[in-house]
């Protein structure tokens, strides 16, 4: 069975885990810091000593809230800490700090952007902070070692309401919600540091004979990856509709308790871990080490005015206002920083195309080899808006402003100043450029002689002859007035 | 030398600071107090004697340098072994932390050893606080200076035992439902514990979190005024202490209070209470009388003391007690579970749940095994409500109880605890007997107010009867007052036993 039968409707709602960044841990002063040595950013508070107390990190606090306003929930208010109780080699006290009944954040939505370009509204039951785990490391032959570095660093776990009804919706709602918390600096979302982790709950409404029939539900743990969420999804849309086939009044959800399954990357296939019956209870109740945490008024405004433009919301804008093809004002909008460079250059008077090219050329390419965002190239608003309008003017050429590009985000210069120490300034000189032309001509007999018959070789003959005068400019002439001196003396109208 | 360990804390402090006694002195005589008397009380789980010598030669030099050393400058003080210090080993007592050397030292054991306090050992306690009469001590028996077949109340006893038989000037005991004025009370000293978040709870290993507080165990008012001075104020690695100022305790003690009005609770003068007790209360009461106060009947409906057919006990704060500190206790004791640190049991292990059965199994004495399974049992899914949550509200009308009777009075006065002593043994087998013990402190922890015991006066068998003064959120100042005023004019005051002064 694969994805995508009328009758068969799909029920996924997703838990996201999302590691805040923040300087330090949720509860101690620890370094927040992944790919230390292990137990390196450790004090006695997050490895669980006798007698350590709690100490609640007031920015993870505004992060959560932060997130919390942006996904349209009511945030602040009166909430409160929880213990949740299990054992586990990770979790140094036996329980972790959460949040029980009284999450930061209840009952939002986020706008997901389909591939189809259509719009899904997902609604957020609720988003709470808690402590992450530390990590078991299983490369010894004959124990187990445990990392606590990320014992107690802050996460926020956005719980959705069952609105996602196929796999690549529940892709989509995952990039969406990285997209988002990226955007408001709230994670660094970095799927390889497993900063953010997927839970998918899935269970189907079939239609059948005038009857609805809903399977149990399934809740995959712990996927690292969007492939894999989308992967997990899509395989127990296929298991579930293949075991209600086999037993449709049986399969039910009604008859059947909830299991846990695991997520097989090499088999791409979903494992039973155990039913949702023999699970933890969890003996929540209140933290007594901390005090409920009251957000009022005042404070709730001031982390309010942080949230700012959203992703969406600015993606829509530039194409609006800037005239930018979607799949530009896509790349723009990944995260805060990038745009705010081009809304501060526009602002400065660039031209918003010439400024997206810039950022989008060399911009992305040098970014890209460093595996960071555009933003964090070393690019200053006057900078590029300095050289956005010397493309503009004509004051540089592609090739120069290229070359001024690099050199400008190594050194923190001024773009002209740059251009006009390495001489990389058009020639916009007449004279100097009619010399150059001339030149060219008398030195390309053959060459002028294909432009001026015409024909298929015309085109390749006069690009020949642009290269050669821009080649004794090195580069420097005017790319526009050489043109327009070559098509006159060629006579014209060809091109 | 045995003059030296009859001084108060603060006798002791000023003869140091005035050149008149070196610490050094001070700390040979306890050492030599410890060596002599310590095999028949059993106080301490640990002595810190070169540690305690080392330190008395630095404040010495420090004095004769002419540098101004801190209010504590050589009195030797005892810490109950729940207290960390990054120095010894810090135990609860149990087999489970046998050996378990702190890397931390808890805010109280700073605050004293910058105050230039000399610690002289850890003290024997009920495993993890949880007892009324050390017993429960997988460590060692402490008995009552006053009587060695009897139990020196719990479960601070290896601290109020030290300070009564002067094997300490002062002591560091905690308090979850009664664990510093119980065994101040059978030991005839003084026991304060503060109001919740006076002072800071971090490196306190925790029983009851929302109960918890560490408290001075000292001779008289006097003393419990300057070591609580010490210890108390805020802390910010503890969210839940008081950003409260800590006032001079010691400038206003002498100083009477004038128009001192006394609450007496009648739900604690019922037919429970033994009526040599009684008779102290009612003596105090009129030394109060003569010294200007008043008294009105005020009443507790919720920490009211009932008593069966059988003449069995039972209080609603005894029972909201036993679910909220044990609900706290299964959770905090989780983490001892071999793993990380702690006993890790030496047998063959089938997987990770296996270790920590038995590792838990072999490290817990039957009293914590019994708090942890109670408080598991009340934190259950389908339980929550029915327990957990109901005595949170029982709880909330304890409080109002207070509330409304502080309302016609400035202190409350009842008795420490329904009985003198107790022999060693007598209640073990019966654990509800033993909780009982607890039945006039508890209320107080549920509330978060503060209490300090002290001495009454002797039973005509010769054994301590504790007196307990109550009042308001922060009212340590007032209490200490009151509780001086009493001691001064009843000559109650830095009773020592019997064995001691022989
Ligand atoms: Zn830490």
């Amino acid at each position: 069975m694969v994805e995508g039968d009328p009758d068969v409707k799909p029920i996924v709602g997703l838990e996201i885990h999302v590691e805040l960044h923040t300087a330090t841990k949720m509860f101690c002063r620890c370094p927040n810091r992944f790919g230390d040595p292990p137990n390196s950013n450790v004090c006695p508070v997050c490895l669980g000593m006798p007698g350590v107390l709690p100490v609640m990190n007031r920015k993870a606090l505004e992060l959560g809230i932060k997130v919390g306003l942006a996904l349209n929930c009511s945030a602040g208010g009166f909430s409160k800490w929880d213990r949740k109780g299990y054992y586990y080699p990770d979790l140094p006290k036996n329980y972790q700090i959460s949040q029980y009944d009284l999450p930061i954040c209840r009952d939002g939505w986020i706008e997901v952007p389909l591939d189809d370009g259509a719009v899904k509204k997902v609604r957020i039951r609720r988003a709470h902070l808690e402590e992450d785990a530390g990590k078991n490391i299983h490369d010894h032959a004959d124990h187990t070692g445990v990392d606590l570095n990320r014992a107690g660093v802050p996460l926020l776990e956005i719980v959705s309401e069952p609105d996602i009804n196929s796999s690549h919706e529940a892709g989509a709602y995952a990039r969406a919600m990285q997209r988002l918390v990226r955007w408001l600096g709230a994670s660094q979302a970095n799927m390889q540091m497993g900063h953010i982790r997927f839970e998918p709950n899935i269970n189907l409404h079939i239609a059948s004979a005038g009857k609805t029939y809903k399977t149990p539900i399934v809740e995959v743990k712990n996927l690292n990856s969007f492939k894999a969420l989308e992967a997990a999804v899509a395989f127990e849309i296929g298991r579930q509709t293949e075991e209600w086939r086999a037993d449709p009044e049986g399969f039910s959800l009604e008859k059947l308790s909830k299991q846990n399954r695991g997520w097989d990357d090499v088999r791409m296939a979903t494992v039973f871990q155990r039913e949702k019956e023999e699970a933890h209870d969890y003996r929540y109740f209140p933290e007594p080490d901390l005090a409920p945490v009251e957000v009022g008024e005042t404070w709730l405004e001031s982390i309010r005015s942080q949230v700012g433009e959203l992703p969406l919301q600015r993606r829509e804008r530039y194409i609006k206002e800037y005239g930018l093809a979607f799949k530009d004002a896509d790349a723009l909008t990944q995260d805060g920083p990038t745009g705010d460079l081009l809304d501060g250059a526009v602002k400065a008077g660039a031209d918003p195309k010439r400024s997206v090219n810039l950022l989008l050329g060399r911009g992305a390419a040098i970014a890209n080899e460093r595996g960071c965002q555009i933003a964090e190239i070393g690019l200053a608003v006057e900078q590029l808006a300095e050289l956005a309008k010397m493309l503009a003017d004509q004051e540089i050429n592609a090739t120069a402003a290229a070359k001024v590009f690099d050199l400008m985000i190594a050194g923190r210069q001024n773009p002209r100043q740059i251009a006009m120490k390495q001489g990389l300034l058009a020639v916009t000189d007449a004279g100097q450029i009619e010399k150059w032309v001339d030149q060219a001509i008398a030195d390309n007999p053959s060459a002028v002689q294909d432009v001026r018959q015409g024909g298929k070789k015309q085109k390749k003959a006069f690009g020949f002859l642009m290269g050669q005068v821009m080649q004794k400019s090195r580069g420097a002439a005017a790319a526009r007035q050489v043109q327009d001196l070559l098509e006159k003396k060629l006579g014209g109208g060809q091109q | 030398m045995s003059g030296i360990t009859n001084l108060t804390a603060c006798e002791t402090a000023s003869a140091i600071a005035a050149g008149k006694l070196s610490a050094v002195d001070v700390a040979k005589a306890y050492l030599a107090a410890i060596e002599r008397l310590e095999p028949a009380i059993c106080a301490y789980n640990e002595v810190f004697a070169d540690r305690a010598m080392d330190q008395a030669r630095q404040i010495d030099a420090a004095i004769s340098r002419g540098e101004s050393v801190g209010p504590l400058a050589g009195v030797p003080v005892a810490l109950k072994d729940n207290i960390c210090t990054d120095f010894g080993r810090t135990t609860c007592s149990s087999k489970i932390l046998a050996n378990f050397h702190s890397p931390y030292s808890a805010c109280v054991a700073e605050k004293l050893l910058a105050a230039g306090a000399v610690i002289l050992g850890k003290t024997n306690l009920d495993e993890f606080a949880m007892g009324s009469s050390t017993e429960n001590s997988a460590t060692r028996t402490t008995r009552n200076p006053w009587d060695t077949s009897r139990v020196p109340g719990g479960s601070s006893g290896g601290s109020a035992a030290a300070v009564s038989a002067g094997l300490a000037a002062a002591a560091m005991g905690s308090d979850t439902g009664g664990s510093i004025r119980q065994p101040a009370g059978l030991c005839g000293v003084v026991g304060l514990k503060p109001t919740y978040g006076r002072v800071s709870r971090y490196g306190l290993v925790a029983y009851g979190s929302s109960l918890d507080q560490i408290g001075p165990i000292t001779r008289d008012a006097a003393d419990c005024a300057l070591l609580l001075r010490a210890i108390a104020g805020h802390d910010s690695r503890d969210s839940t202490s008081l950003p409260a100022d800590v006032p001079d305790y010691l400038a206003e003690l002498e100083t009477p209070l004038k128009n001192l009005r006394i609450g007496l609770p009648k739900e604690f003068f019922g037919q429970a209470l033994d009526s040599e007790i009684r008779s102290a209360i009612d003596k105090a009461v009129g030394t109060y009388k003569s010294l200007g106060a008043t008294a009105v009947e005020v009443s507790l409906p919720h920490s009211r003391i009932d008593v069966g057919p059988g003449g069995q006990l039972s209080s609603y704060a005894v029972a909201c007690y036993y679910i909220v500190a044990t609900a706290e206790a299964s959770s905090n004791l989780a983490r001892y579970d071999g793993a990380h640190y702690g006993h890790r049991t030496a047998g063959p292990v089938k997987d990770i749940i296996d270790m920590y059965s038995k590792s838990r199994a072999e490290g817990f004495g039957d009293e914590v095994k019994r708090r942890i399974m109670l408080g598991t049992y009340v934190l259950s899914s389908g339980y929550y409500d029915a327990y957990y949550l109901k005595a949170m509200k029982v709880r909330r009308l304890i409080k109002n109880d207070f509330d409304e009777a502080f309302k016609s009075c400035d202190a409350l006065i009842c008795p420490t605890s329904p009985t003198t002593a107790f022999k060693l043994g007598e209640k073990t087998a019966d654990p509800i007997q033993m909780y009982l013990a607890d039945i006039y402190t508890i209320s107080l922890n549920l509330a978060g107010l503060p209490g300090v015991s002290i001495p009454a006066g002797l039973s005509a068998s010769g054994l301590p009867i504790g007196m307990q003064l109550v009042g308001p959120v922060l009212s340590e100042g007032t209490l200490l007052r009151a509780a001086r005023m009493f001691e001064k004019t009843s000559g109650t005051c830095n009773l020592m036993a019997k064995m001691v002064q022989s």
